[in-house]
Formats: C-alpha cells, structure tokens, sequence
C-alpha cells in the first residue's frame, strides 16, 4: 500500500524527489530511492516529462500544433492480429499514442503536426497505406479541456477567506 | 435605547477578525490562517447539487432532514464505528455542526450549568456555552503532551453544577487526537457524575495516526453523548452548511424542536448534494486525507527545521506550533509574521489562555505554497 503511495505522488508530481517522498509516506529514503531506481529499469516508470497546454503555447509563442484522433479500421492479420500494424504505426514520431479499442474501429491514434495539411498528408501517405489497414477517419482536435488528468481549463481560484475559525 | 442581551455583549468579538483585515488589505499573502479546505467539493458532489436544482429540489424538507440523507448517515456511523442511530427519531440534519453544536447546548443545558471545555479549542465552544445560559469551564491541556485531556484534570473541574463535557477530536486548532483510552476515562467521568457528553466529531476523517474512536461506540457513552458531524472538512463542502446530530431519541427529540422553529431545515439542495457525497465520494475522501497526510508530514518537519517545537498533530489539517521561544506573545508574533512577510498564521490565545505561546497554521494549502510559507517564517524568525 505504501509503495503504492510512491508512485500515485510521481503520477501527480514527476519532480518530486525521493527525499520528499520519503517524508510524505514516513518511509526511508533509500528504500524509496530503491523502489524508484527498480520501477525505472523494470520499465514500469517509463519516463518524466511535462503536461503542456497546447493551445496555450500557441498564444505565448505562437507555435502551432494540431492534433487529430484518427480511427484506424484493420483487417488483422492471421498469427499475429492487430499487433504488427499496430507497431507499424507507433514507429511514427508525430504518432502520440495507439490504442486497440473496441466499437466501430480497431486502432484509436493521437497524432500530432504543425498543421493540419502536415497531418492529412501523413495519412494519406503513411498511414492509409499500411498494409491491412482499410479506412481510417481522423478528426480535428479543436480545443482540449482536460489532458493527462490536468484540466486545461481556467482553474476556480481560492475563494476562501485569509483567516477563517 | 434598552440595554442589550449582557451575555451577547459580554462575548468578545473572535480575535480572528483583525487579522483578516489586515490580510485583505495586501496582496501575496500565503495565508495558513484558514480553517477549511483548499480542495473545492469534489465534482461529483457539485454535479449533484446541480442536478437537485435542475430537479428543482428548492423547496423546504421535513425539519429532520431528508430520510435518505438521514438513512445513509446512519448507515455510515453503524459501519463504521458500529453506533447505532434510528434515522427517524435520533438523527438530525443540521445547518452544520455549528448549528448542531448550538442545539444541543441549548437542550442540556440549564441556566448556569456548567460545561467542562478543553483549553484550548474550538473559538465557538465557550461562546456557544454562554449564549444557551451555561457556564464554559476551561479544562487546561499542554503542548508538552500532545494536548492531551488529562481525566483527573477533567475530574478536578467538575463540580456540582457541571452538566456536559464539550470535547473535539481531532481537534481544531491543534490536530490532537484524544486516544481511546482518555476517552474511555472521560467517559467513565461523566458515568461517575452522571455528566452528558457533547463530542464534535467534524474532523473524524482526518485521522492519521490510526482509527478514529467515536466517543459514542465506548461502552457507557452512547446514551450521554450527543455526536456532532458534518460533511465539511472530509468532503470539502465548508460552504453548504450540512452536518447532522445523533442523539439518544429524548434529546435529539428536543433539539428537533428548536431546529423545528429556528431553522426549519438544512439547505434542501445541500442535504441533496450530502447525499451523494455519502454514497459516492469515498474514494474523493481518500485522496484528499492522504493529500493532507503529505503535507502535513512535510510542513511540521519543516516547522521544527526552523526551529519551531511543534506537537505531532494526528487529525484535522493543523499545525500548532510553539513561538514561545522567541519571546513574542502569538498575538505580537502572528501579526509581525504578516506585516513583515506576508504569511496569516492564527494567534493561539484567541482559543484560550492555554493556546498562548503557540500559532495555528492549516496546511490545507498548496504544497509550493507550503514550502514559501516556511521559508517566510525561517527569514521572519532569523531576524528577530
């Protein structure tokens, strides 16, 4: 239970340190050090990166990046069903994420470029013309909300008093 | 003009107040002076109380309370703690714990009884005390042991006019945690001297150092005690106003009629919305008490890393402190501490003479936050 503390703290906060950890969950540092350090080779913390509000970016710097989700329909292979398409796809960089999903299609793809010719062109070129694959349907993001469990919307603020009883 | 009410008139105003205007009149003020939540009432609390207004649930309950609400509080208490409360009949849906509290003074109570009170607490419960015609009886209790209430100085204090021991745990402003065994003994007091028990259980949830005990689940103490509790520390809903009282049916039988024609009903939408955070919001509530158990291991490692003798604090979301060590009264050190840096903390002696020599500080705040405010308080007390 208490290792589980460790990594639900690393979801939340990817900077905090093992020493803050450590007095968060009352546990010794260097066994929390050690856990991290296992969970890192293991493969089960894959990395430590940033949650970034796109659209925000754009405003600040004026860099553009579209994102679409495309829905992927795949005739799965015998053997090794959808799974050698799959990793097909995921080789691509501006490929964000793939998902198997169940309902109308097979592959969900979070795909990302400077715009949105740059994305329709990946998928007539690249994507569309996988073997096996046999239609796909890509839809715009417009605006995110919510990404990675951050809402990217305007935070309710503190509205509590400075001094309360 | 006629005289007012003397007993209104003779109760301070809370010595919380100036603080709170001093602090409004600056900006980035980090402010530890707060008694609620940083959290904002979990989505699906508020998507209740929505759905109860688009119901058009606007209207009046029953003066107890929704049976529903009633029914799940019950429910939760006879899980939990394995007291036993009939819905119709010892359960009562209140405007808050405040309210709660003000009832069941006003029904134990006779004029001059006395209540034998922990020093120090809760800013309400000597006011509350006198405003329902008792007499508030300052039990003393130290930082040196955790705050702990102490039977034979809880014993010492009764007299013949005592009625009720008023008690809070985990306590406001020093998030001591009475053990089962004190409350046992205190228990076995109000047995000997046939006293009532009014135990404010608000902060039940916050417990960090193991199970809460409800003074109501010790043997001997269900019939004497009125519980309080609430759903605005756990679930972060200060702002509803709902909590409820349990009681033996003849007194929570009178305290619903006073609740009858003051208050008629809790908030109708409120006690909707309370519902839902009773049936669903578990999970909500254990991220947050383990939210708050984080900080509040960093912050008072941090505070005694500043040099500041600070009490294990095992419930609630406070900090309390000793600045006695460098000379200043709470009073001096909590307003220089927001003059010169910016950080409210709360003086200790506006809970009783015994909270003097101590701040409160709540750690329901943002853990950056948390971290600047120590570093302010380190600054402060390096150059005094």
């Amino acid at each position: 239970m208490v290792v589980r503390e460790i990594i639900d703290i690393l979801i939340q906060d990817g900077r905090a340190t093992p020493e803050r950890i450590a007095v968060m969950t009352g546990l010794d540092v260097a066994a929390v050090r050690e856990q991290i350090a296992a969970w890192e080779r293991g493969g089960v913390i894959r990395r430590y990166k940033a949650v970034v509000d796109l659209d925000r970016l754009r405003e600040v710097t004026g860099a553009e990046v579209v994102t679409a989700l495309i829905d992927v329909s795949v005739s799965p292979e015998r053997g090794a069903g959808f799974d050698s398409v799959a990793a097909r796809i995921a080789q691509f960089p501006e490929v964000r994420s793939v998902h198997l999903v169940s309902g109308g299609q097979d592959l969900r793809c979070a795909v990302t470029g400077s715009s949105m010719h740059e994305i329709g062109d990946f998928v007539a070129r690249k994507l569309a013309t996988i073997d096996r694959v046999t239609a796909t349907a890509t839809h715009f993001v417009m605006k995110a909300y919510k990404d990675d469990g951050e809402l990217l919307i305007e935070p309710a603020g503190d509205h509590r008093l400075t001094v309360a009883p | 003009m006629r005289p007012l009410n003397p007993v209104v008139a003779a109760c301070p105003p809370s010595g919380i107040r100036r603080f709170f205007d001093i602090a409004a009149s600056m900006e980035d003020v980090i402010s530890l002076g707060v008694g609620e939540p940083d959290y904002v009432t979990p989505w699906r609390v508020r998507e209740a109380g929505i759905a109860a207004l688009e119901r058009g649930l606007t209207t009046y309950t029953s003066n107890a309370g929704l049976l529903e609400l009633r029914d799940a509080i019950c429910e939760d208490l006879d899980r939990r703690y394995g007291v036993s409360y009939q819905p119709a009949g010892e359960c009562l849906v209140t405007s808050g714990v405040s309210e709660g509290l003000d009832l069941a003074l006003r029904v134990l109570l006779e004029p001059g009884d006395e209540v034998l009170v922990p020093d120090p607490c809760y800013v309400a419960y000597g006011p509350c005390v006198a405003f329902a015609g008792g007499t508030p009886v300052y039990v003393a209790t130290s930082s040196a042991d955790g705050f702990r209430l102490h039977a034979g100085a809880v014993e010492a204090a009764v007299t013949p006019r005592t009625k009720a021991i008023l008690i809070g745990s985990p306590a406001n402003p020093t998030g001591a945690v009475q053990s089962r065994e004190d409350l046992a003994a205190l228990t076995g007091i109000a047995v000997r001297h046939d006293l009532y028990l009014i135990s404010d259980e608000i902060y039940e949830r916050l417990s960090y150092t193991g199970p809460h005990t409800c003074l109501a689940s010790l043997p001997g103490a269900r019939d004497r005690t009125v519980l309080l509790g609430g759903f605005s520390k756990a679930h972060a809903m200060t702002g509803w106003r709902v909590g409820f009282l349990c009681a033996p049916a003849p007194v929570a039988e009178l305290a619903g009629r006073i609740h009858q024609y003051t208050m008629l009903c809790a908030s109708h939408m409120s006690q909707a919305a309370a519902v839902e955070a009773l049936l669903g919001g578990e999970g909500d509530v254990r991220l947050m008490v383990a939210d708050y158990d984080r900080r509040r291991r960093v912050f008072v490692k941090g505070l005694r890393e500043i040099g500041l003798d600070c009490p294990e604090p095992g419930g609630a979301f406070y900090a309390f402190p000793s600045i006695a060590g460098t000379g200043m009264s709470s009073q001096d050190f909590a307003e220089q501490l927001l003059l010169a840096e910016h950080v409210a903390v709360v003086p200790g002696d506006v809970f009783g003479p015994s909270g003097e020599g101590h701040v409160r500080c709540c750690y329901a705040t943002a853990l950056p936050q948390l971290e600047e405010a120590l570093t302010r308080m380190d600054r402060f007390l390096r150059t005094r």
